[in-house]
């Protein structure tokens, strides 16, 4: 059965209409590439499967599980195994990156039926996934994301995902502001966590980051619709020949 | 926790819930001020000759002086003749000897508001003086502290038991002529705790009063006045709670410290007094004036303050470093949601030599609160070597709130070392959705970032007070974000 299932997902902000009709089915274990301009609404996207509430649905379905995913508060969705690491992480000061961490798995295992987990059981999974994603241990007792560096910041997310083990990973723009060293760190993460039981959307505007996750299927937005769809040679294709070269142009420059 | 906009939108309405009124017939003056009241009261007291006198000088004084307005707090002007000036509980005849001789309505109304009043609670560890009203209710411990020699009664006790001690140190930390509050609570003040620790005592447990207003229209006055001997120590926590009235209430008290040779106080406040309604409609004048003297040399004493009640608070506990090596500390959260209004910090007068000082406040400002921290640092120029360190935070929770910072430094000693230091953050929406995207609900989201940002300040309450500040902070914060 598909684990995601988009069916003529419409969403706006304020008055801005930005989907226009989304279908897209996802199951387990796939790594789905979501490219497209700027503005072809990736980003919105990944947002409206998370539950951001500045987005405002206008229509269509989104099905995760079997179950009604827009039915579901933001905390929900992460409860049941949604995870979206973010363009932009947020700072939060005074709260360590450790205790943050702490507080979400624990929520999340419990939702699940797990017991939660103490202090010391707790750092020993977070020594065993910091190892995976080249971390040191003092990012872990910061405040979360405070003073990160930008290429800390998105480590930091693969990282919480390796932690939180979600069945549906959203990666929105995850190689923005990285370099090629720090790129290699994150898709190596990202790779480790690649299993039967996990899907993964991947969001980007470039082909680069494909190198390294390698898709089984990319899909292509623009304003808000996927326009083609095909397997990784798609994203080489696009490569090569530019969004133009399939007939779409970033918002603004559109004709 | 599940955390459905439901939930959010219960605690966002969640109700004042200390707001209850207990029915007991109360003894009550007329309303309004005057020589003839201020004689009445201390008449009700049985007070020695010089006390009236000094209440009389003070009531003379206040008349001469005019209402503070510099703070940055707006409200409409008080009138001091339609407020009762004293209520007391009737009780039997003489105030009561023992737990059984007290009303059980007040002790039910203890009980709702979960102070441990009764000796069997004595695991809890901490000795209560309860003032309920204008009049001190019941101090429990007492016999045990008397064995250490502490002395810890209500005031009008200690005036009759003790009276060599009050004459000695009442007004020597801030006289009659201090400020209009100040005097007005010298000519009125009901009751309030007296504390005295001597030489070399370290008191063995936490000290407490708690303030219940509950008769209408009146203005507690309460007065307290702490003591430690030299070498002494002792750790004192005062709680406070109103019930829900549309009419202001005005609270001005004034407490006073005197730490002697190597003497250290520690002094929690955790101040719920109610805050009003969502319209701003109702609530306490919290206008308190609180100041220690480091009297002796290496004694210290910390101001340790969680504010979350109150229409309006006005309010700077502050520390006199006159002995050498003396330390003195400022530890504050200011939470205003709503309507509220606080003006609150410190001043920090650093006279002794090698005197140091702390201070961090942090500020909340939510709803259209509006939050400001005053601090005053002065450096004698005798103050040879004297530190300071000021910190000073403000969040702010959406945008019709506000957050103002004026600190004070007046420095007349080249050898001492000040350093101030402020920021402001807001917690913002993406804040939360970050937190809810891990699977954290809103409020458990709100109280983390909260409980960060205040952290510094809650780690120096003591343990089963950081827990009610933090779960008074979740409340009053509740429905801000989201």
């Amino acid at each position: 059965m598909a684990l995601l299932e988009i069916k003529g997902l419409e969403a706006k902000v304020g008055e801005r209409q930005i989907l226009n009709g989304i279908d897209l089915t996802v199951n387990a274990g796939e790594v789905h590439a979501i490219m497209g301009p700027n503005g072809s609404g990736k980003s919105t996207l990944a947002q409206v499967l998370a539950g951001r509430e500045l987005y405002q649905v206008t229509g269509g379905q989104v099905l995760y599980d079997g179950k009604d995913l827009l039915a579901m508060p933001p905390e929900d969705r992460a409860r049941e195994g949604i995870f979206l690491a973010f363009q932009y992480p947020v700072e939060i000061p005074g709260v360590s990156n450790m205790y943050f961490l702490k507080a979400a798995l624990n929520t999340v295992r419990k939702h699940r039926g797990l017991p939660e987990l103490d202090a010391m059981d707790f750092l020993n999974l977070v020594r065993e996934k910091m190892k995976l994603m080249e971390m040191e241990q003092t990012l872990l007792n910061r405040p979360v994301n405070t003073g990160f560096s930008g290429g800390e910041k998105k480590r930091n997310e693969i990282f919480q995902m390796a932690v939180l083990e979600p069945r549906l990973a959203i990666l929105d723009e995850t190689d923005s502001g990285l370099d090629i060293d720090a790129l290699r760190t994150v898709a190596g993460g990202v790779n480790a966590l690649r299993s039967p039981e996990r899907s993964m959307v991947v969001v980007t505007h470039y082909q680069r980051l494909l190198n390294y996750i390698v898709p089984d299927f990319v899909h292509v937005l623009s304003e808000g619709r996927i326009v083609k769809s095909g397997g990784k040679e798609l994203a080489l294709q696009l490569e090569e020949s530019g969004y133009a070269g399939l007939g779409i142009y970033d918002e603004g420059e559109a004709a | 926790m599940s955390s459905s906009p439901n939930s959010i939108e219960t605690l966002a309405n969640q109700e004042y819930k200390w707001g209850f009124v207990t029915d007991i017939e109360a003894d009550a003056i007329p309303r309004g001020l005057n020589e003839d009241v201020v004689r009445l009261i201390s008449g009700k007291k049985n007070e020695p000759e010089w006390l009236l006198n000094w209440r009389l000088k003070a009531y003379r004084h206040w008349l001469t002086m005019v209402e503070p307005t510099w703070a940055n707090v707006h409200y409409a002007k008080i009138d001091y003749q339609d407020i009762i000036y004293y209520a007391a509980p009737k009780s039997r005849k003489d105030a009561p000897k023992s737990l059984d001789e007290i009303d059980p309505e007040l002790l039910k109304t203890y009980e709702k508001l979960g102070i441990p009043l009764k000796e069997q609670e004595l695991l809890a560890g901490v000795a209560v003086d309860a003032v309920f009203d204008s009049v001190s209710v019941a101090t429990t411990f007492k016999e045990k502290l008397k064995g250490l020699g502490i002395i810890f009664c209500s005031f009008s006790e200690a005036v009759q038991e003790h009276p060599e001690l009050v004459k000695k140190y009442l007004g020597s930390v801030v006289p009659t002529s201090d400020n209009f509050f100040a005097a007005l609570n010298s000519a009125v003040f009901s009751d309030g705790s007296f504390c005295y620790v001597p030489k070399g005592v370290r008191c063995p447990m936490e000290l407490s009063t708690y303030f219940r207003i509950n008769a209408k229209d009146t203005g507690q006055f309460e007065r307290t006045l702490i003591v430690a001997d030299e070498g002494a120590y002792v750790s004192y926590l005062e709680g406070c709670t109103a019930p829900m009235r549309d009419t202001n209430q005005l609270h001005a008290a004034v407490v006073e410290l005197v730490a002697l040779d190597n003497a250290q106080i520690k002094y929690s406040t955790v101040q719920n007094w109610y805050p009003g309604d969502k319209e701003g409609k109702g609530g306490i004048y919290n206008f308190v004036t609180k100041r220690g003297a480091c009297r002796g040399v290496n004694s210290k004493i910390s101001w340790t303050q969680v504010e979350t009640g109150s229409a309006i608070t006005w309010k700077y506990p502050s520390c006199l470093l006159m002995g050498d090596n003396s330390v003195g500390e400022f530890y504050s959260v200011a939470v205003t949601n709503n309507y509220q209004q606080a003006d609150t910090g410190t001043k920090m007068i650093h006279i002794g030599k090698n005197t140091t000082s702390t201070i961090v406040s942090k500020g909340i400002s939510a709803g259209h609160g509006q939050n400001t921290y005053r601090g005053g640092v002065k450096i004698l120029k005798s103050a040879t070597g004297a530190r300071n360190y000021s910190q000073c935070d403000s969040m702010l929770m959406g945008d019709k709130c506000g957050a103002h910072t004026f600190p004070y430094l007046e420095v007349k000693n080249t050898s001492s070392q000040v350093e101030h230091e402020a920021s402001t953050s807001k917690i913002g929406e993406d804040q939360i959705f970050y937190c809810r995207q891990r699977g954290i609900s809103t409020e458990d989201a709100v109280s983390m970032i909260v409980h960060g940002f205040c952290k510094e300040v809650f780690r120096e309450l003591p343990m089963e007070f950081a827990v009610e500040a933090q779960k008074l902070l979740g409340i009053s914060l509740e429905g801000s974000v989201g």
